[in-house]
């Protein structure tokens, strides 16, 4: 018998590994018709700030060779409003509900994990030191380990349940941030979010994106955030959640042998909205077929 | 209900040079109910360099078929062009919010270029709710006024190009059935016609729906990426409020 479930810290446990990453999954809602949502080891919500926001101007997205570069900019209506309206229709999904926090401020990011405590249907908090598409915070909290720290400390106070930090790969040593964050109280560290790029359309001699820079996803990123997985999960002793271009069940696999507990799936659910369903089906059979039981026995082979 | 639909390609036409016409069966689901307007994301795949998949409108469904017109705009489009019948191709549809089918008085569809394609549906349904309905068809040349023959067994159809090789010459915003008095206006097309149809509509009061282009990458309101700026809820996602949107709520 095929155990996928899977601990992720902070006393969380996932039927399977398979989430979906934040900012490309909506409120989950989006893909109802598509698959059966009680199904994913959990769903990952859309950057959550403390006031709205509007966003960057179009263009916002472009297409780059195996991925995209995106510029959204955590547009959101607020965490008020993700309480009041969103938090109602999809609490009962059955499948661990983690919403994905951003700020300019360290109290930004404690006013939301404080407005989200009540609900007790939200199993875990992502903190997103890591987004590149805003002009004041997101990315520069991850950037040093000072900086990710000070976000993580802060937010641990406001926030009892389970408490993932989403790191940036935009950095020297991704290993100093992720132990910075572990030692400030992070159950868990995700990683990775987009990496910076930037692409220019040379017939009109402009950049694609209104912001100029954007952040690049999709399987070209992949090799690089296995690295760093990899990396990452020597260097901690707290669960590795890893994403960066997983693309299908076989690339679920690879980053699980890499060192991660758990797995996250974005870009590629643009292509295929069935993704999930069909990588969970791939790891479930992967393991039968190697007699594997529990993913703890997944491992690589020395 | 939005599924994800594996199609046959039965037929692949090849139309003006620029253009091609898949003709589509599906293989094994049931066709959904699709709104004029409405569009699908498109897989593309038998291209190496693209990886997203592409928004097409749908210019024709009923319970078995299903066609996409396409203008050759870059690699993807390309290919899509290119495929033969026997190939398959994967969508996902019906995406969007179309146009309003349920409208009184004398009405008016306008299409640039590709931009006729969600008008032949729309034209179908309006005309089974005897709506009176006028056609104003514009490209910038003869060949390139796509469906001219199903649009004319529709009603009246006029035309207009930019090199005058058919109908009136010049940019269809110029043509004279605008002069004509009109209830609604359904439009598609470049951008400055789109404008400029605006323009017209707002000075004049004529109720107006507009089907807006975006780059995509989701097309199910999941990602942002496609927002365009409105005058009552700011930045919304055109790939969900969109693609038809009245002009009121437009800030142009
Ligand atoms: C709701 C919607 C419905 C559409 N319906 C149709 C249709 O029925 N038939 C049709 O031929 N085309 C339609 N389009 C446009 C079509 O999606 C683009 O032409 C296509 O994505 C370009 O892909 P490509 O790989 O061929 O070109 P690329 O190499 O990706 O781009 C070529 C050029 O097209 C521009 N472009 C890329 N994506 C878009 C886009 N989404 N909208 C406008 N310009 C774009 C690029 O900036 C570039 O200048 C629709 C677009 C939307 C958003
Ligand atoms: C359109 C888009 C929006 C995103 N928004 C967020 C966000 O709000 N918060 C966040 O932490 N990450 C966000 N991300 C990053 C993804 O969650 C993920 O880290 C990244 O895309 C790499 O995974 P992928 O290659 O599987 O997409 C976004 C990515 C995309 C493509
Ligand atoms: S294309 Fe993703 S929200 Fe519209």
């Amino acid at each position: 018998m095929v155990d996928l479930s899977v601990n992720i810290g902070g006393g969380l446990t996932l039927k399977n590994p398979i989430m979906t990453a934040s900012g490309t999954y909506g409120y989950g809602e989006e893909f109802a018709d598509f698959i059966d949502l009680s199904r994913l080891g959990g769903i990952i919500v859309k950057g959550t700030t403390l006031q709205p926001r509007q966003g960057n101007p179009y263009p916002r997205m472009v297409e780059t060779p195996s991925g995209m570069l995106n510029a959204v900019g955590l547009q959101n209506k607020g965490v008020d409003y993700f309480v009041k309206h969103i938090y109602p229709r999809i609490c009962d999904i059955d499948t661990a509900l983690v919403v994905n926090v951003s700020g300019a401020d360290v109290s930004d990011y404690v006013g939301v994990c404080e407005r989200l405590s009540d609900f007790d249907k939200i199993a875990a908090v992502e903190i997103n030191i890591s987004c590149p598409n805003v002009k004041q915070g997101g990315m520069s909290w991850g950037t040093t380990t000072a900086g990710a720290a000070a976000v993580t400390e802060a937010c641990r106070k406001a926030w009892n349940r389970t408490m993932i930090v989403k790191l940036t790969p935009n950095v020297t040593d991704v290993t100093q941030i992720a132990r910075a964050a572990q030692d400030a109280g992070a159950d868990a560290v995700s990683l990775v979010n987009t990496f910076l790029g930037m692409a220019i359309d040379v017939e009109r001699r402009r950049p694609y994106l209104s912001t100029i820079t954007g952040g690049l996803s999709g399987a070209a990123i992949r090799p690089i955030a296995v690295r760093m997985v990899w990396q990452v999960a020597q260097a901690v002793t707290i669960p590795v959640i890893g994403l960066g271009g997983i693309m299908n069940g076989r690339d679920v696999v690879e980053f699980l042998l890499a060192g991660a507990k758990a797995v996250q799936i974005g870009t590629a659910n643009f292509i295929d909205p069935q993704v999930t369903i069909k990588a969970i089906d791939y790891l479930h059979d992967y393991m039968a077929r190697r007699s594997l039981n529990t993913l703890s026995e997944l491992t690589m082979l020395s | 209900m939005k599924q994800q639909m594996d199609f046959d390609v039965k037929d692949s036409l090849q139309l003006g040079g620029n253009y091609g016409l898949l003709k589509l069966r599906p293989i094994a689901q049931e066709m959904p109910l699709i709104e004029p307007g409405q569009f699908a994301q498109v897989e593309v795949p038998n291209c190496k360099t693209t990886y997203l998949r592409r928004p097409i409108s749908i210019n024709y469904a009923d319970k078995h078929e299903l066609w996409l017109l396409v203008r050759r705009a870059g690699a993807g489009t390309n290919a899509l062009c290119d495929l033969r019948a026997g190939a398959k191709l994967n969508l996902v549809l019906p995406l969007g919010s179309g146009f309003s089918t349920q409208v009184s008085g004398r009405v008016l569809l306008m299409g640039g270029g590709v931009g006729i394609a969600p008008l032949l549906m729309l034209g179908q349904r309006l005309l089974a709710n005897k709506t009176d309905v006028t056609f104003l068809l514009g490209a910038r040349t003869a060949n390139e006024v796509l469906q001219l023959d199903l649009f004319r067994q529709m009603g009246e159809t006029h035309v207009a190009t930019d090199d005058g090789t058919l109908g009136h010459h010049g940019l269809v915003t110029t043509h004279p059935v605008l002069a004509e008095h009109f209830d609604h206006v359904a439009c598609c097309g470049p951008m400055p016609m789109m404008r400029a149809v605006t323009a017209i509509a707002k000075e004049r009061s004529i109720n107006c729906e507009m089907s807006l282009e975006n780059t995509m990458a989701c097309g199910v309101g999941a990602c942002l990426c496609c927002v365009e700026d409105t005058s009552d809820e700011g930045n919304v996602c055109v790939c969900t409020q969109g693609p038809v949107f009245n002009i009121n709520r437009l800030k142009w």
